[in-house]
Protein backbone atom coordinates (compact mmCIF):
# COMPACT_ATOMS: atom_id res chain seq x y z
CA UNK A 1 0.00 0.00 0.00
CA UNK A 2 0.95 3.43 -1.06
CA UNK A 3 1.82 5.52 2.39
CA UNK A 4 3.09 9.29 0.66
CA UNK A 5 0.85 12.35 1.43
CA UNK A 6 1.09 10.98 5.18
CA UNK A 7 -0.52 13.20 7.87
CA UNK A 8 1.63 14.26 10.72
CA UNK A 9 0.67 13.71 14.34
CA UNK A 10 1.36 16.46 16.07
CA UNK A 11 -1.27 15.41 19.83
CA UNK A 12 -3.26 13.21 20.70
CA UNK A 13 -5.66 14.97 19.16
CA UNK A 14 -4.32 17.00 16.70
CA UNK A 15 -2.61 16.33 13.13
CA UNK A 16 -0.98 18.21 10.62
CA UNK A 17 -2.69 18.26 7.11
CA UNK A 18 -0.90 20.20 5.32
CA UNK A 19 0.80 20.91 2.18
CA UNK A 20 4.31 21.42 1.05
CA UNK A 21 5.20 23.99 -1.62
CA UNK A 22 8.85 23.45 -2.63
CA UNK A 23 7.96 25.63 -5.56
CA UNK A 24 6.78 29.04 -4.80
CA UNK A 25 10.04 31.91 -4.69
CA UNK A 26 7.71 34.74 -5.12
CA UNK A 27 4.80 35.37 -2.53
CA UNK A 28 2.76 38.07 -3.75
CA UNK A 29 6.37 40.10 -4.47
CA UNK A 30 7.94 38.98 -1.28
CA UNK A 31 10.70 36.33 -2.80
CA UNK A 32 10.56 32.83 -0.99
CA UNK A 33 14.01 31.40 -2.04
CA UNK A 34 13.06 28.53 0.68
CA UNK A 35 9.60 27.96 -0.78
CA UNK A 36 7.00 27.27 2.23
CA UNK A 37 3.97 25.26 3.55
CA UNK A 38 0.06 25.60 4.12
CA UNK A 39 -0.57 24.69 6.94
CA UNK A 40 -4.13 23.01 7.70
CA UNK A 41 -5.01 20.86 11.16
CA UNK A 42 -7.42 18.15 11.85
CA UNK A 43 -8.48 17.61 15.26
CA UNK A 44 -9.77 14.28 15.47
CA UNK A 45 -12.45 13.87 18.35
CA UNK A 46 -16.36 12.75 18.13
CA UNK A 47 -16.60 16.08 16.11
CA UNK A 48 -14.09 16.12 13.80
CA UNK A 49 -12.82 19.48 13.18
CA UNK A 50 -10.84 21.23 10.14
CA UNK A 51 -8.27 24.24 10.85
CA UNK A 52 -7.68 26.10 7.96
CA UNK A 53 -7.47 24.58 4.02
CA UNK A 54 -4.72 25.35 1.48
CA UNK A 55 -3.94 27.26 -1.75
CA UNK A 56 -6.47 26.15 -4.01
CA UNK A 57 -4.24 23.74 -6.56
CA UNK A 58 -3.00 22.18 -3.48
CA UNK A 59 -6.02 20.90 -1.75
CA UNK A 60 -5.60 17.13 -3.79
CA UNK A 61 -2.66 16.47 -1.20
CA UNK A 62 -4.40 17.54 1.85
CA UNK A 63 -7.03 15.51 1.29
CA UNK A 64 -5.15 12.44 0.96
CA UNK A 65 -3.35 13.48 4.11
CA UNK A 66 -7.11 13.75 5.65
CA UNK A 67 -8.32 10.30 3.84
CA UNK A 68 -5.48 8.45 5.70
CA UNK A 69 -6.89 9.59 9.31
CA UNK A 70 -10.71 10.08 8.51
CA UNK A 71 -13.18 9.86 6.11
CA UNK A 72 -13.68 13.69 4.47
CA UNK A 73 -16.87 13.38 5.31
CA UNK A 74 -16.77 12.69 8.79
CA UNK A 75 -15.85 16.67 9.36
CA UNK A 76 -18.46 18.21 11.22
CA UNK A 77 -16.91 21.88 11.53
CA UNK A 78 -14.07 23.75 9.20
CA UNK A 79 -12.39 27.38 11.06
CA UNK A 80 -11.70 29.46 9.08
CA UNK A 81 -8.61 31.56 11.29
CA UNK A 82 -7.27 33.80 8.09
CA UNK A 83 -9.42 34.43 4.65
CA UNK A 84 -5.92 35.19 2.65
CA UNK A 85 -6.49 32.19 -0.34
CA UNK A 86 -3.42 30.56 0.61
CA UNK A 87 -5.25 29.57 3.60
CA UNK A 88 -9.23 29.50 2.09
CA UNK A 89 -8.58 29.29 -1.45
CA UNK A 90 -9.41 25.10 -1.04
CA UNK A 91 -12.47 25.92 0.89
CA UNK A 92 -15.13 26.06 -1.37
CA UNK A 93 -13.72 23.07 -2.84
CA UNK A 94 -13.24 21.40 0.95
CA UNK A 95 -16.91 22.14 1.67
CA UNK A 96 -18.67 20.65 -1.10
CA UNK A 97 -16.96 17.40 -0.55
CA UNK A 98 -16.71 17.49 3.33
CA UNK A 99 -20.20 19.40 3.29
CA UNK A 100 -19.78 20.46 7.02
CA UNK A 101 -22.49 21.73 9.15
CA UNK A 102 -20.52 24.22 10.02
CA UNK A 103 -17.61 27.04 8.80
CA UNK A 104 -16.87 29.35 11.71
CA UNK A 105 -15.03 32.66 10.78
CA UNK A 106 -14.41 35.98 12.76
CA UNK A 107 -17.23 38.49 11.67
CA UNK A 108 -14.77 40.41 9.35
CA UNK A 109 -13.64 36.78 8.30
CA UNK A 110 -17.28 35.60 7.22
CA UNK A 111 -17.48 39.20 5.61
CA UNK A 112 -14.01 38.96 3.59
CA UNK A 113 -14.75 35.05 2.39
CA UNK A 114 -17.97 36.06 1.27
CA UNK A 115 -16.17 38.91 -0.62
CA UNK A 116 -13.94 36.40 -2.36
CA UNK A 117 -16.21 33.57 -3.15
CA UNK A 118 -19.18 34.76 -3.66
CA UNK A 119 -20.31 32.58 -6.40
CA UNK A 120 -21.09 30.02 -3.86
CA UNK A 121 -22.85 29.15 -1.09
CA UNK A 122 -21.10 28.74 2.03
CA UNK A 123 -22.51 28.23 5.33
CA UNK A 124 -20.37 30.69 7.19
CA UNK A 125 -21.27 31.45 10.63
CA UNK A 126 -19.73 34.13 12.98
CA UNK A 127 -17.56 33.84 16.30
CA UNK A 128 -16.15 36.20 18.28
CA UNK A 129 -13.12 36.62 20.47
CA UNK A 130 -13.64 35.02 23.80
CA UNK A 131 -16.84 32.54 22.42
CA UNK A 132 -15.41 28.41 22.67
CA UNK A 133 -16.52 25.53 20.56
CA UNK A 134 -17.35 22.13 22.41
CA UNK A 135 -15.57 19.25 20.67
CA UNK A 136 -16.28 16.59 23.31
CA UNK A 137 -12.88 15.63 25.00
CA UNK A 138 -11.52 19.24 23.91
CA UNK A 139 -12.73 22.53 23.55
CA UNK A 140 -11.45 25.43 21.45
CA UNK A 141 -11.93 29.05 22.00
CA UNK A 142 -11.87 32.18 19.64
CA UNK A 143 -9.74 35.07 19.93
CA UNK A 144 -9.94 38.01 16.84
CA UNK A 145 -6.71 39.29 15.97
CA UNK A 146 -7.76 42.06 13.68
CA UNK A 147 -5.12 43.30 11.32
CA UNK A 148 -2.35 40.69 12.20
CA UNK A 149 -2.11 40.94 9.20
CA UNK A 150 -5.75 40.79 7.99
CA UNK A 151 -9.21 42.54 9.43
CA UNK A 152 -10.45 39.02 9.54
CA UNK A 153 -7.00 37.65 11.48
CA UNK A 154 -8.28 35.13 13.97
CA UNK A 155 -6.56 32.79 16.81
CA UNK A 156 -7.81 29.30 18.24
CA UNK A 157 -6.58 27.86 21.29
CA UNK A 158 -7.19 24.41 22.90
CA UNK A 159 -6.73 24.92 26.55
CA UNK A 160 -6.48 20.68 26.83
CA UNK A 161 -4.05 20.55 24.44
CA UNK A 162 -2.20 23.96 25.19
CA UNK A 163 -1.71 24.45 21.72
CA UNK A 164 -2.39 27.72 19.79
CA UNK A 165 -3.56 28.23 16.22
CA UNK A 166 -2.17 31.03 15.50
CA UNK A 167 -2.68 31.20 11.33
CA UNK A 168 -0.25 33.92 9.72
CA UNK A 169 1.20 35.06 13.18
CA UNK A 170 4.55 33.16 14.43
CA UNK A 171 5.09 31.66 10.91
CA UNK A 172 7.47 31.74 8.25
CA UNK A 173 7.95 30.49 4.18
CA UNK A 174 9.98 27.40 4.87
CA UNK A 175 9.96 24.24 3.30
CA UNK A 176 11.31 21.73 5.03
CA UNK A 177 10.10 18.11 5.18
CA UNK A 178 10.14 18.36 9.26
CA UNK A 179 7.05 19.35 11.01
CA UNK A 180 9.05 20.56 14.01
CA UNK A 181 10.98 23.67 14.17
CA UNK A 182 13.25 22.57 16.58
CA UNK A 183 14.18 20.14 13.78
CA UNK A 184 14.98 22.53 11.11
CA UNK A 185 18.60 24.75 11.47
CA UNK A 186 17.86 27.48 14.39
CA UNK A 187 19.60 29.99 12.38
CA UNK A 188 16.90 29.36 9.01
CA UNK A 189 14.04 29.30 11.19
CA UNK A 190 15.20 32.59 12.88
CA UNK A 191 15.94 34.24 9.91
CA UNK A 192 13.23 33.50 8.21
CA UNK A 193 10.84 34.38 11.02
CA UNK A 194 12.37 37.46 10.65
CA UNK A 195 11.84 37.81 7.34
CA UNK A 196 8.15 36.53 7.46
CA UNK A 197 8.04 39.47 10.42
CA UNK A 198 9.57 42.18 8.39
CA UNK A 199 7.68 41.66 5.03
CA UNK A 200 4.40 41.07 6.87
CA UNK A 201 3.56 41.98 10.26
CA UNK A 202 5.61 44.90 10.91
CA UNK A 203 3.01 47.95 9.65
CA UNK A 204 1.05 46.22 12.46
CA UNK A 205 3.74 46.39 15.44
CA UNK A 206 1.64 48.65 17.85
CA UNK A 207 -0.80 46.01 17.71
CA UNK A 208 1.08 42.87 17.87
CA UNK A 209 2.54 44.69 21.44
CA UNK A 210 -0.69 44.85 22.49
CA UNK A 211 -1.42 41.35 21.81
CA UNK A 212 1.73 40.14 23.51
CA UNK A 213 0.25 41.97 26.18
CA UNK A 214 -3.07 40.61 26.40
CA UNK A 215 -1.22 36.82 26.35
CA UNK A 216 0.84 37.51 28.68
CA UNK A 217 -1.83 39.29 31.30
CA UNK A 218 -4.34 36.39 30.37
CA UNK A 219 -1.26 33.92 31.62
CA UNK A 220 -2.65 31.63 28.28
CA UNK A 221 -0.27 28.39 28.77
CA UNK A 222 1.34 27.74 25.34
CA UNK A 223 3.19 24.40 24.77
CA UNK A 224 2.24 23.99 20.59
CA UNK A 225 2.10 27.09 18.47
CA UNK A 226 0.51 25.53 15.33
CA UNK A 227 1.29 28.13 12.56
CA UNK A 228 -0.01 28.52 9.07
CA UNK A 229 3.27 28.48 7.16
CA UNK A 230 6.35 26.58 8.09
CA UNK A 231 7.38 24.15 10.80
CA UNK A 232 5.26 24.15 14.12
CA UNK A 233 6.72 25.33 17.42
CA UNK A 234 6.69 22.49 20.36
CA UNK A 235 9.79 23.61 22.12
CA UNK A 236 11.01 27.07 23.00
CA UNK A 237 7.90 28.99 23.01
CA UNK A 238 8.91 31.88 25.39
CA UNK A 239 11.79 32.28 22.98
CA UNK A 240 9.51 32.78 19.72
CA UNK A 241 7.57 34.98 21.76
CA UNK A 242 10.34 36.94 23.01
CA UNK A 243 11.36 37.75 19.04
CA UNK A 244 7.96 38.43 18.63
CA UNK A 245 8.48 41.68 21.29
CA UNK A 246 11.66 42.72 19.83
CA UNK A 247 10.62 42.92 16.33
CA UNK A 248 7.53 45.21 16.74
CA UNK A 249 9.69 47.20 19.57
CA UNK A 250 11.57 48.50 16.52
CA UNK A 251 14.95 49.25 19.01
CA UNK A 252 17.15 51.38 17.21
CA UNK A 253 20.74 49.23 16.58
CA UNK A 254 24.30 50.91 15.52
CA UNK A 255 23.30 48.77 11.64
CA UNK A 256 22.65 51.15 9.24
CA UNK A 257 21.07 49.63 5.76
CA UNK A 258 22.37 51.44 2.54
CA UNK A 259 20.60 50.36 -0.65
CA UNK A 260 21.27 52.20 -3.91
CA UNK A 261 21.59 51.37 -7.32
CA UNK A 262 23.86 52.89 -10.21
CA UNK A 263 24.53 53.42 -13.60
CA UNK A 264 28.35 54.38 -14.37
CA UNK A 265 29.48 53.60 -10.91
CA UNK A 266 29.39 57.02 -9.02
CA UNK A 267 26.28 56.55 -6.92
CA UNK A 268 28.11 52.74 -6.08
CA UNK A 269 31.39 54.61 -4.77
CA UNK A 270 29.61 57.43 -2.91
CA UNK A 271 27.93 54.42 -1.15
CA UNK A 272 31.34 52.59 -0.48
CA UNK A 273 32.46 55.83 1.42
CA UNK A 274 29.35 56.15 3.30
CA UNK A 275 29.75 52.93 4.68
CA UNK A 276 33.55 53.64 5.72
CA UNK A 277 32.32 56.81 7.24
CA UNK A 278 29.81 54.91 9.39
CA UNK A 279 32.39 52.77 10.85
CA UNK A 280 34.71 55.29 11.35
CA UNK A 281 31.86 57.26 13.48
CA UNK A 282 30.91 53.80 15.24
CA UNK A 283 28.30 52.47 13.38
CA UNK A 284 27.85 49.61 11.08
CA UNK A 285 26.87 49.26 7.29
CA UNK A 286 25.33 46.81 5.11
CA UNK A 287 25.61 47.58 1.47
CA UNK A 288 22.73 46.62 -1.06
CA UNK A 289 23.08 47.12 -4.23
CA UNK A 290 19.38 46.83 -5.78
CA UNK A 291 20.68 45.48 -8.83
CA UNK A 292 20.57 42.78 -7.45
CA UNK A 293 18.95 42.50 -3.84
CA UNK A 294 15.83 41.37 -3.31
CA UNK A 295 13.04 43.96 -1.71
CA UNK A 296 12.16 41.48 0.86
CA UNK A 297 15.91 41.16 1.65
CA UNK A 298 16.03 44.87 2.36
CA UNK A 299 12.84 44.78 4.75
CA UNK A 300 14.65 42.13 6.88
CA UNK A 301 17.80 43.55 6.93
CA UNK A 302 16.34 46.78 8.39
CA UNK A 303 14.48 44.83 11.02
CA UNK A 304 18.11 44.87 12.92
CA UNK A 305 19.17 48.56 11.65
CA UNK A 306 18.65 51.97 13.18
CA UNK A 307 19.52 54.05 9.62
CA UNK A 308 18.05 53.94 5.99
CA UNK A 309 20.61 55.44 3.67
CA UNK A 310 19.27 55.52 0.02
CA UNK A 311 21.67 56.15 -3.01
CA UNK A 312 20.02 56.59 -6.56
CA UNK A 313 21.24 58.57 -9.90
CA UNK A 314 19.44 60.56 -11.78
CA UNK A 315 17.57 58.97 -14.71
CA UNK A 316 15.93 61.07 -16.94
CA UNK A 317 15.18 63.66 -14.05
CA UNK A 318 13.72 61.04 -11.67
CA UNK A 319 15.00 58.18 -9.38
CA UNK A 320 15.77 55.48 -10.58
CA UNK A 321 13.40 52.85 -10.96
CA UNK A 322 14.97 50.20 -8.83
CA UNK A 323 15.41 52.43 -6.25
CA UNK A 324 11.14 53.57 -6.31
CA UNK A 325 10.40 49.91 -6.03
CA UNK A 326 11.98 49.74 -2.77
CA UNK A 327 11.32 52.81 -1.12
CA UNK A 328 7.33 52.30 -1.96
CA UNK A 329 7.84 49.04 -0.26
CA UNK A 330 9.34 49.83 2.36
CA UNK A 331 6.93 52.87 3.44
CA UNK A 332 4.38 50.53 3.10
CA UNK A 333 5.61 48.70 5.80
CA UNK A 334 5.97 51.36 8.29
CA UNK A 335 9.17 50.74 10.30
CA UNK A 336 10.17 53.15 12.78
CA UNK A 337 12.72 54.57 14.95
CA UNK A 338 15.13 54.88 12.17
CA UNK A 339 17.76 58.02 10.84
CA UNK A 340 18.14 58.21 7.08
CA UNK A 341 20.21 60.41 4.53
CA UNK A 342 19.93 60.39 0.40
CA UNK A 343 22.82 60.77 -1.89
CA UNK A 344 23.57 59.93 -5.66
CA UNK A 345 24.88 61.35 -8.67
CA UNK A 346 23.60 63.03 -11.93
CA UNK A 347 24.35 64.21 -15.14
CA UNK A 348 21.90 67.25 -15.59
CA UNK A 349 18.76 68.05 -13.16
CA UNK A 350 20.14 65.69 -10.24
CA UNK A 351 16.07 65.25 -8.96
CA UNK A 352 17.01 61.90 -7.35
CA UNK A 353 18.19 62.72 -4.40
CA UNK A 354 15.11 65.15 -3.53
CA UNK A 355 12.91 62.49 -4.01
CA UNK A 356 14.72 60.37 -1.67
CA UNK A 357 14.29 62.42 0.87
CA UNK A 358 10.65 62.95 0.22
CA UNK A 359 9.74 59.18 0.40
CA UNK A 360 12.02 58.98 3.81
CA UNK A 361 10.33 61.92 5.38
CA UNK A 362 7.18 60.46 4.65
CA UNK A 363 8.19 57.61 6.06
CA UNK A 364 8.34 59.64 9.22
CA UNK A 365 12.46 58.79 8.68
CA UNK A 366 14.85 61.47 10.65
CA UNK A 367 16.73 62.68 7.40
CA UNK A 368 19.90 63.43 8.37
CA UNK A 369 22.16 64.61 5.34
CA UNK A 370 22.29 64.43 1.81
CA UNK A 371 24.65 64.63 -0.99
CA UNK A 372 24.73 65.16 -4.98
CA UNK A 373 27.66 64.82 -7.20
CA UNK A 374 27.92 65.79 -10.93
CA UNK A 375 29.17 62.96 -12.91
CA UNK A 376 31.61 61.24 -10.94
CA UNK A 377 32.85 61.98 -7.58
CA UNK A 378 36.27 63.97 -7.25
CA UNK A 379 38.05 63.54 -3.45
CA UNK A 380 36.32 66.17 -2.32
CA UNK A 381 33.10 64.92 -2.57
CA UNK A 382 34.19 61.59 -1.23
CA UNK A 383 35.43 63.32 1.61
CA UNK A 384 32.15 65.23 2.23
CA UNK A 385 30.46 61.72 1.85
CA UNK A 386 33.13 60.16 4.33
CA UNK A 387 32.40 62.46 6.83
CA UNK A 388 28.88 62.39 5.86
CA UNK A 389 29.27 58.74 6.76
CA UNK A 390 30.85 59.50 10.18
CA UNK A 391 28.54 61.87 11.30
CA UNK A 392 25.80 59.04 10.37
CA UNK A 393 27.85 56.70 12.75
CA UNK A 394 27.89 58.68 15.89
CA UNK A 395 23.92 59.07 16.05
CA UNK A 396 23.84 55.83 15.01
CA UNK A 397 26.07 54.81 18.49
CA UNK A 398 24.16 57.35 19.92
CA UNK A 399 20.25 56.13 19.41
CA UNK A 400 21.29 52.34 19.80
CA UNK A 401 22.93 53.15 23.69
CA UNK B 1 -16.73 68.52 8.30
CA UNK B 2 -13.47 66.76 8.96
CA UNK B 3 -12.79 63.22 7.79
CA UNK B 4 -10.81 61.24 9.92
CA UNK B 5 -8.30 58.32 8.93
CA UNK B 6 -7.67 55.01 11.04
CA UNK B 7 -4.05 54.88 11.75
CA UNK B 8 -4.08 51.07 11.38
CA UNK B 9 -5.85 49.93 8.66
CA UNK B 10 -6.11 53.41 6.34
CA UNK B 11 -10.10 53.15 6.82
CA UNK B 12 -11.85 56.60 6.36
CA UNK B 13 -14.34 58.44 8.22
CA UNK B 14 -16.33 60.67 6.16
CA UNK B 15 -18.75 62.20 8.31
CA UNK B 16 -21.05 62.88 5.21
CA UNK B 17 -21.82 59.02 5.63
CA UNK B 18 -21.56 58.19 8.81
CA UNK B 19 -20.74 54.59 9.42
CA UNK B 20 -23.55 51.95 8.46
CA UNK B 21 -21.70 49.24 10.04
CA UNK B 22 -21.67 50.68 13.83
CA UNK B 23 -24.85 52.26 13.36
CA UNK B 24 -23.76 55.88 12.89
CA UNK B 25 -25.73 58.45 11.12
CA UNK B 26 -24.71 60.11 8.36
CA UNK B 27 -24.01 64.36 9.45
CA UNK B 28 -22.30 62.51 12.63
CA UNK B 29 -19.03 64.49 13.34
CA UNK B 30 -15.63 62.65 14.40
CA UNK B 31 -15.99 64.17 18.12
CA UNK B 32 -19.69 63.32 18.30
CA UNK B 33 -19.06 59.56 18.02
CA UNK B 34 -19.41 57.53 20.89
CA UNK B 35 -15.99 57.16 23.15
CA UNK B 36 -16.35 53.68 22.57
CA UNK B 37 -16.26 54.32 18.65
CA UNK B 38 -14.46 51.12 16.76
CA UNK B 39 -12.88 51.06 13.17
CA UNK B 40 -15.37 49.35 11.45
CA UNK B 41 -12.16 47.56 9.67
CA UNK B 42 -9.77 46.74 12.01
CA UNK B 43 -11.56 47.34 15.84
CA UNK B 44 -8.77 50.03 17.13
CA UNK B 45 -10.31 53.14 19.02
CA UNK B 46 -10.83 56.81 18.44
CA UNK B 47 -7.40 57.55 19.50
CA UNK B 48 -6.05 55.39 16.40
CA UNK B 49 -7.40 58.34 14.10
CA UNK B 50 -5.66 61.08 12.80
CA UNK B 51 -7.50 63.80 10.78
CA UNK B 52 -6.77 63.57 7.29
CA UNK B 53 -4.50 65.80 5.39
FE1 LIG C 1 -1.95 36.18 5.27
FE1 LIG D 1 -0.58 33.08 4.90
ZN1 LIG E 1 -8.89 50.56 11.08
Amino acid sequence: MSDFFQPVKLTDTVYWVGVIDWDVRDFHGYSTMRGTTYNAYLIVTDRVTLIDTVKESFVPEMMSRISRIVSPEDISCIISNHAEIDHSGGLPRVASMVKPDRILASKMGVRTLREHFNHCELNLEEVKTGDTLDLGTRTLRFMETRMLHWPDSMFTYMPEEKLLFSQDAFGMHLATAERFADLVGPTIVYREMAKYYANILLPYSDLVLKLLDHLEASKMKIDIIANDHGPVFRRDIANVIGWYRQWAEQKPTNLAIIVYDTMWGSTQKMAKVIADGIYKGGGRALIMPMGGSHRSDVATELLHAGALVVGSPTLNNNIFPTMADVLVYLKGLRPKNLIGAAFGSYGWGGEAVAHIRGYLEEMNIDVQSEKRVKYVPDDADLDECYQMGITLGYRLAENSQ
Amino acid sequence: MMKYVCNVCGYVYDPEYGDPDNNIEPGTRFDDLPDDYECPICGVGKEDFSPEE
